[in-house]
């Protein structure tokens, strides 16, 4: 037990490190949300009601389509250079390592999101309670996109255009998370009360952490066979 | 300690081997020879596990390596073709951070010895881009000479890309794993002068 949880430091240990001699990768994901959320007040004009009431959709479709830029590196670079390899013969449940994997991938890519958000909520004119349900919204969100795109990125590994074929199967499985956490601010905006999104956030998220890992060790070991 | 009993695996839709046999017991050394594509990766891929046998069986001190999961696992040291180093990353802390994932509890000094008997003591610290062909594969190799306790060593082309005095440092911690008790599983195209208490041979592709 003592040795399966050296190995889980150890991993996310590794990937972090990994991330701070490859900035570049970290910050394409944000900046690209960033701008991708800071075009619509600008395309759309100084219209505040509105620019108010589309704001949680327009944040939740961004923060989906930054993680799916990251996704296709989840497992890529380790399949190419044999650690995923060695990952697998260690004897340690690959389960166990692939969620730490993902911790790591949710550290690098979800919480970034979570933290900026609410500078550009701002833009859109959201309030003090709207902008904390949405942050809340995203901290209990993300980790099911780096949940569920795991599988994905796992079920793709080493197909050629394996890009594409990833947000084809990823995407339908992440518009639970869009409704339940665009719903949620959306809700708090109308003074309906975000609690019964939220619930079903920190529901799928549970149901996420448990599954996802295991599944995304099964794809793993069949792509590496 | 290892039996292989009527082993037959497949590259796709062409049989690469079948009803392959042997039995290695305890210091063991087993070359495997064979022309390219004669299935010596293949056959390493699916002693180690990572590859599922069409027919035949594997068995672990007795025990069949499917039952036996990480217990089997925690014996491994396997080495591919592919090194298993991070680019971004120096070989001191390539190794350091993959050695604990497989048991390995060496602490750092340990780790940077190894590696500067394996002549690496002047490029401890530069990224792993920065080395050649033949560096990487000895960072590689330290790694698994750092795992003494693994009963057994699975090692595809260990000596490829070596230079004379780091095959010669490579032969010394093999002929000290195999007078330990340990098995070791290579493949290789040179002789290679390796004393062991056991030795056998198997010709692939024929």
């Amino acid at each position: 037990m003592n040795s399966a949880l050296t190995a889980f430091r150890y991993v996310i240990a590794r990937d972090l490190l990994l991330a701070m001699r490859r900035k570049a990768d970290v910050l394409t994901t944000l900046f690209f949300f960033v701008i991708a959320v800071s075009l619509f007040p600008l395309g759309i004009g100084p219209d505040t009601e509105l620019l108010r009431k589309i704001a949680p959709g327009i944040v939740w479709v961004a923060a989906l389509l930054a993680a799916m830029l990251s996704l296709g590196r989840m497992f890529a670079d380790d399949h190419r250079d044999g650690t995923l390899e060695q990952m697998m013969l260690a004897p340690q449940p690959l389960g166990l390592m692939v969620g730490a994997k993902i911790i790591a991938h949710w550290l690098l890519s979800g919480l970034p999101l979570v933290l900026i958000a609410p500078l550009l909520g701002l833009q859109f004119g959201l309030g003090g309670d709207a902008l904390l349900i949405l942050v809340a919204s995203l901290l209990l969100g993300t980790p099911v996109l780096s949940l569920i795109g795991a599988i994905g990125a796992a079920l793709t590994l080493g197909v050629r255009g394996g890009g594409v074929l990833v947000s084809l199967l990823v995407l339908p499985l992440f518009i639970p998370v869009l409704i339940f956490g665009a719903g949620a601010v959306e809700a708090s905006v109308t003074g309906l009360g975000p609690a019964a999104h939220l619930s079903l956030l920190g529901a799928i998220l549970l149901v996420a952490l448990f599954f996802a890992p295991w599944a995304t060790a099964l794809a793993l070991r069949i792509a590496v066979e | 300690m290892l039996d292989v009993t009527g082993l037959e695996c497949a590259r796709g839709e062409r049989t690469l081997f079948r009803d392959l046999n042997f039995s290695l017991p305890a210091g063991t050394l087993f070359e495997l020879r064979g022309e390219n594509g004669s299935g010596k990766t293949t056959l390493l891929r699916a002693i180690c596990g990572l590859l599922s046998p069409i027919a035949g069986e594997i068995r672990w001190q007795g025990k069949n390596i499917k039952t036996l999961g990480d217990e089997y696992r925690a014996h491994l040291g396997y080495l591919g073709h592919l090194n298993g180093l991070k680019d971004e990353l120096s070989a001191l802390e390539n190794v350091a951070l993959t050695a604990p994932l497989s048991g390995i509890t060496a602490d750092p000094r340990a780790i940077e010895d190894m590696l500067r008997r394996f002549g690496l003591a002047r490029c401890l610290h530069l990224p792993c881009k920065a080395l050649s062909q033949g560096q990487k594969r000895r960072a590689a190799l330290a790694r698994i000479a750092l795992g003494t306790h693994h009963a057994l060593w699975l090692l595809d082309e260990p000596f490829a890309a070596l230079d004379a005095a780091a095959i010669t440092f490579l032969q010394s911690q093999i002929e000290r794993q195999l007078a330990n008790g340990g098995i070791v599983m290579l493949t290789t195209h040179q002789d290679v002068p390796i004393s062991a208490p056991h030795r056998q041979r198997i010709e692939l592709g024929i």
